[in-house]
């Protein structure tokens, strides 16, 4: 009786030792050291802007202090405490200590005030923008990984053909546009000259008078104004997803099991969706990692060309009127954004491939 | 031809066989491989516009205020632009800056690449993971947005200093592939002899582990160099760059800025510039394409 209890208990105690093991194991090995990677990205850009905003020979803050104490006829200190309220700096500080502080501000979120624009504080302009940003670039991105993907298949299961020798070059052509020319391609030729569509209506993230409500009618007019941005983010990425797909497809029908399923009789649909399809779509979640960076970084040029109120545009203007705290803070939250959506990316990719976790 | 198919028993193998004896690697390369003819025919003829064609369409452009938005004609093909200057002249003088730069910018990713990326697998430990997390930092941080911060801070005004700064943000892909490379070359025979003879690190990179890498080398470069003219373009169209002389890049933030999204009439002034940037990607990319095909026989399909 006694040995049997003693049994129970060590089996019990042997099972918790491999669940905590494997649960270890999972944290250590994988998903706790890519999150550390994705703190020291953030860390290492957040540290490159201090750098640049403060440390630079002739640095933004400089040049704002001594534009003020010139024009204004501030004293230094006064210039210095208007310059820390715009980049969250205190300049009179050791600069050790002003990078802390900067740190700490930038944890708490605050990012410090616009130049051009008084009275607004970075955090706020983001706030206002960055949804778009997401809308438009994220659905893009399904579309394009999902019509693409398929569109790959399709052309290996027909390589040779006239589908894919026409898709190949489809592919290879749109893959070579710039994502802002195409973007001034479509308005100049299909918008002016042709006049196919109101390019001067579609500007802007949402028509005037629509509010931002949870209603049919604003998902509509949200759609109507991101169609041509995220058309011109489909065009310029889909080559891409169609010529991997194509090439991993046919590697995974030369694969022994797809042979065997053949052989037993399984339909050919079935065997192209659940046998090849699943296997060939998994090396494509590690070049989504990549796509996601690419696509959010055309954001910065194609969103100026429509007019498209999203963090891309704000980017450009405070480029454009050397707004360098909110540039810096735009910086930072791209930054951070794709981070998220790589290490999103990349725990669904080793959730799908477990074989992944294990070799980190 | 006839006394070759009667010596063998598979006529038709031999006779392919001496038929590609005949034929020269040119003509081979051109059936095999089309879209890679057709990629370097078309840079080509890209080249010879850009640096021969300046010394056929000489003579000065100036700004001319009758000819604004002026229509083509034979002796100005692509018609004039916002300021009375010809097109065509702007598109054959403005492509060598943009493929010197481009080409300069990839070289330096190239030089970076390869000597950080082989430095790190031979030294190893602390200076190899540093070496790992900053080309991880560059490589999730979109290029193109880190290119125009770099640039609104760092005042850019030669084309020396364009290449510097493409170049700079271009390299990691090339230092993790060599990284990885030299790590298991590192392993084989030969290198470890060349070690055993107590030559030189430097020696065995250059002599053994390089040369087995240089048609990955290349390719990358041609990637890097058609990075560098996306890159060099967008920084021109975001006016980050000083905007003097003449310039494909130059020639659409103009177009761009000077309204040709509401004036049909100047539509040649954006679409040419933007054509032949489009043309010189694309044959770069089929030059990559190309040569990876002729490297790596392997990737051919079947």
């Amino acid at each position: 009786m006694a040995t049997l209890v003693t049994d129970v208990a060590a089996i019990e105690e042997e099972e918790d030792v491999v669940r905590q093991s494997r649960l270890k194991g999972f944290l250590g090995n994988y998903f706790l050291r890519r999150l550390f990677r994705a703190f020291l990205t953030i860390f290492f850009v957040s540290t490159l802007t201090f750098f640049l905003v403060r440390l630079l020979p002739g640095s933004p803050v400089d040049v704002y202090i001594n534009q003020q104490i010139q024009q204004y006829g501030y004293t230094y200190e006064e210039a210095s405490n208007q310059a820390r309220s715009l980049f969250s700096i205190d300049v009179e500080q050791p600069l050790l200590l002003q990078y802390l502080d900067y740190l700490k501000n930038l944890v708490r979120g605050d990012m410090g005030m616009s130049i051009t624009a008084p009275g607004t504080s970075v955090a706020s302009i983001i706030e206002s923008r960055i949804g778009w940003t997401i809308f438009s670039v994220g659905t893009a991105l399904i579309i394009s990984f999902v019509l693409g993907s398929f569109i790959g298949m399709l052309m290996a299961y027909w390589r040779g053909g006239k589908f894919d020798g026409f898709m190949s070059t489809f592919g290879a052509i749109t893959g070579s546009i710039p994502d802002y020319q195409l973007a001034l391609l479509f308005i100049v030729i299909f918008g002016v000259r042709m006049g196919l569509f109101p390019y001067t209506q579609m500007r802007g993230a949402l028509s005037s008078g629509q509010q931002v409500e949870f209603s049919f009618a604003f998902v509509q007019d949200a759609l109507y104004h991101a169609i041509m941005p995220i058309l011109v983010y489909v065009f310029v990425s889909i080559g891409g997803w169609m010529l991997l797909m194509k090439s991993t497809t046919i590697q995974a029908l030369e694969e022994d099991f797809v042979t065997a399923a053949r052989a037993r009789g399984i339909p050919e649909w079935r065997i192209l969706v659940f046998y090849v399809g699943r296997n060939a779509i998994l090396p494509l979640f590690t070049t989504l990692t990549v796509s996601i960076g690419f696509v959010v970084g055309g954001s910065l040029l194609v969103e100026p060309i429509f007019q498209y109120q999203g963090i891309g545009a704000r980017l450009f203007e405070s480029i454009q009127q050397r707004d360098y705290s909110t540039l810096q803070g735009i910086f930072l939250m791209i930054t951070v954004s794709v981070v998220a959506a790589n290490l999103i990316a990349d725990l669904l990719y080793s959730r799908l491939d477990p074989r992944i976790r294990s070799k980190g | 031809m006839a006394e070759a198919t009667l010596n063998t028993s598979d006529p038709t193998a031999a006779a392919v066989e001496v038929e590609m004896r005949k034929k020269s690697f040119w003509r081979v390369f051109v059936e095999r491989n089309k879209a890679g003819a057709f990629g370097i025919f078309l840079l080509t003829v890209i080249l010879l516009l850009t640096f021969i064609g300046p010394f056929f369409v000489h003579g000065e452009n100036r700004t001319n205020v009758s000819l604004i938005y002026g229509g083509p004609s034979w002796a100005h093909p692509l018609g004039f632009d916002h300021s009375g200057r010809d097109i065509w002249y702007q598109i054959v003088h403005g492509g060598r800056s943009v493929i010197l730069v481009a080409f300069l910018a990839a070289l330096m990713a190239t030089a970076i690449g390869v000597i950080l990326g082989s430095l790190a697998a031979m030294i190893g430990g602390k200076f190899d993971v540093a070496m790992l997390t900053i080309s991880d930092v560059v490589l999730t941080v979109p290029t193109i947005i880190l290119l125009a911060v770099l640039a609104a801070f760092v005042r850019l005004n030669s084309p020396v200093q364009l290449a510097l700064i493409l170049g700079a943000t271009g390299w990691p892909v090339l230092l993790l592939a060599i990284r990885s490379q030299v790590l298991s070359l590192k392993e084989r025979e030969y290198v470890e002899a060349a070690r055993m003879l107590d030559l030189g690190m430097p020696r065995i990179l250059f002599r053994e582990v390089l040369p087995n890498m240089a048609s990955y080398i290349l390719i990358n470069f041609v990637f890097n160099m058609r990075g560098a003219v996306y890159g060099q373009v967008a920084l021109y169209f975001l006016g980050l760059v000083s905007l003097s002389g003449v310039n494909w890049g130059i020639m659409i933030q103009e177009a761009f800025r000077r309204g040709a999204v509401f004036l049909p009439a100047s539509m040649m002034g954006l679409v040419a510039p933007i054509f032949m940037i489009v043309m010189l990607m694309w044959s770069l990319i089929l030059v990559a394409r190309s040569l990876e095909d002729v490297f790596n026989p392997r990737l051919r399909e079947p």
